[in-house]
């Protein structure tokens, strides 16, 4: 066990958690009430996804020694935790972690603005995940393999939900054209990161563990591609492409994901809910 | 047939219990009746997503926010049989929609009423799910179809809606001072306005006795309110909690529990749109409806694309 492997975990978990914070702010507001519900299905399958990797994390980081756990996360919260000689579990992982230790990929944490924003975010994340889940199933790490084994039947549809919204956007009236045009150009400056292999994603790949992203890049490409292609939009120009987010440097949204999600458990420690 | 044998053929079914069917006959005002009525309970489950969708975003544990979402969740699924039922008498779900976006159609003035502690996910599955069950169980047996067989599937949700909210109110209340504060706060909150749901009282309920000949209705107002507060009475004492009614006592007579006045004016100012979040309610609808306004027409617009394309295909 590794410092760097529980990072690769929450790599995944955080993507998982934050883009299902996301779409769970939609529930109640979407533009159909089938739309409502499919997407708080997908939101419930993002939770169900990190709930199983923050589990598996959390027990990663219980078998540290106390020494290196001690260096892992930096919030008193957690260090209170690891000083009282308690085990963590998936809801100090997501709950008393600090921005800095999350691991997301910022487009993730990107707003939910409107539903083609929403649906662009989705396209883009979805069809990564996608490649990226097919991968791990290879793993060298049985438990990373199974989840996503299981977690690959979910992402399918989510791929499919949010390529079907791009092209019924892109390809249904002006304003939608043009709003989804605007959705796919912007987002598109947060979709470099997720192929990019930071220090974790090659340690990991080297060790069997983790999956060679500069592998999945001309597939994403390809299939990103092909859908806008159908939805009538532009490919989006290539240009500056934003990083960080996998090493812990995020853009101002997640600070309020996390006072928001964080402010039970933050508020009242120690209890049970 | 004449019109007068259609009423007693009407009037035969609904003696023998024969659900009324979608291209039966029915009195018009039958119809008029059970849409007012399908409508509400739909926009009611609509609208009761916002008060406890508050609280997705900040559910206290991971596991608590996959609960509340697969019930909001399940809100919205209850709103869509319950509109698809109104809609097989007669009347498109945009209309509904526009009823309500309006304020001519009412929703249960309950979700007029703030969302402010983590202990109110508690109160409104346990209270809120709770009353509305006592509501509904009768309904399984009313005499529309469509109606009661929508109700056998909400029915059985809500009773798990029930139990988790009465499981986090346990939890709660078997917890640190502060987590029992929340629980009688929430619960000092929520009494009132739970008890109030049942509707006005029998002597004061203009739609009551129609809809009971109708079989619509199967029990009274009062009836019912008063079956909610003697179970819900014993709960709170399992959960450790005071209910806030000086004269709330039990009577050996009656076999039931008195309880004390109900504030009446409060209720008619709700349902007149002066509850807390009356207005914020019907403007996030509306916001919601309006905002999603160009998706519906592109979901609309590329599916007739659609349509043409397969159509010149196969010319």
């Amino acid at each position: 066990m590794s410092v760097q492997k529980l990072k690769y975990i929450l790599q995944i978990a955080d993507n998982a958690l934050i883009m299902g914070h996301r779409l769970s702010e939609w529930c109640g507001h979407g533009p159909i009430l089938e739309q409502d519900i499919a997407l708080t299905n997908i939101a419930l399958d993002h939770l169900g996804q990190a709930r199983s990797l923050y589990q598996y994390a959390a027990e990663q980081f219980n078998e540290l020694p106390r020494a290196e756990q001690e260096k892992v996360f930096t919030s008193p919260a957690l260090q209170a935790i690891i000083a009282g000689g308690q085990p963590i579990d998936e809801d100090d992982m997501a709950y008393l972690r600090d921005g800095w230790d999350f691991y997301n990929v910022l487009l993730v944490e990107q707003a939910n603005k409107d539903w083609a924003y929403t649906a662009a975010r989705s396209l883009y994340y979805d069809t990564f995940n996608y490649h990226f889940y097919t991968g791990l199933q290879n793993s060298n790490d049985e438990t990373l393999a199974a989840i996503a084994e299981k977690s690959l039947k979910e992402v399918t549809y989510h791929m499919r939900w949010s390529s079907e919204w791009v092209i019924r956007l892109g390809d249904g009236t002006a304003e939608s054209h043009k709003r989804m045009q605007e959705a796919a150009s912007y987002l598109w400056q947060y979709t470099g990161e997720l192929c990019t292999m930071v220090e974790t994603d090659k340690a990991m790949y080297k060790a069997g563990t983790g999956v060679n992203l500069d592998e999945l890049k001309t597939k994403w490409a390809t299939a990103i591609g092909k859908v806008l292609d159908e939805a009538t939009l532009a490919q989006p120009e290539e240009g500056w492409m934003q990083q960080g987010g996998k090493e812990g440097r995020h853009t101002e949204h997640l600070g309020y994901i996390l006072a928001e999600m964080q402010y039970m458990q933050r508020t009242y420690p120690n209890m049970e809910w | 047939m004449t019109v007068h044998s259609f009423e007693e053929n009407f009037e035969e079914k609904l003696e023998k219990d024969i659900a009324i069917e979608p291209r039966d006959w029915m009195p018009d005002t039958y119809r008029k009746t059970l849409i007012r009525q399908i409508s509400q309970h739909a926009h009611s489950e609509i609208v009761g997503m916002l008060p406890e969708g508050n609280w997705i975003t900040r559910a206290p544990s991971l596991r608590r926010k996959a609960v509340l979402l697969a019930k909001v969740q399940d809100e919205a699924g209850h709103g869509l049989y319950l509109y698809s039922a109104a809609e097989t008498l007669g009347i498109s779900r945009d209309e509904l929609y526009d009823q309500l976006h309006s304020g001519k159609a009412k929703y249960s003035s309950i979700f007029n009423y703030p969302t402010l502690t983590w202990a109110d996910m508690g109160a409104i599955g346990w209270l809120v799910d709770g009353a509305a069950i006592m509501n509904q169980v009768p309904l399984c047996r009313t005499s529309y179809g469509p109606y009661a067989r929508a109700m056998v599937r909400v029915c059985k949700e809500e009773s798990f809606h029930q139990r988790q909210g009465f499981e986090i109110m346990l939890t709660l209340s078997k917890g640190t001072a502060v987590q029992k504060k929340m629980a009688q706060d929430a619960l000092n909150r929520w009494w009132w306005p739970s008890i109030m749901m049942f509707g006005p009282p029998d002597d004061n309920s203009p739609h009551t006795e129609q809809s009971m000949h109708w079989k619509i209705k199967r029990f009274t107002n009062d009836e019912l309110r008063q079956k909610f507060i003697d179970v819900t009475v014993e709960q709170a004492k399992i959960l450790g909690l005071s209910v806030p009614d000086a004269d709330l006592k039990w009577n050996e007579a009656r076999g039931h529990y008195d309880y004390g006045k109900i504030d009446w004016d409060e209720f008619w100012n709700v349902v007149k749109g002066n509850g807390p979040c009356n207005k914020e309610r019907l403007e996030t609808r509306r916001k919601a409806w309006e905002g999603g306004e160009w998706v519906r027409e592109a979901a609309a617009a590329y599916s007739e694309k659609r349509k043409q394309r397969s159509r010149q295909e196969a010319a």
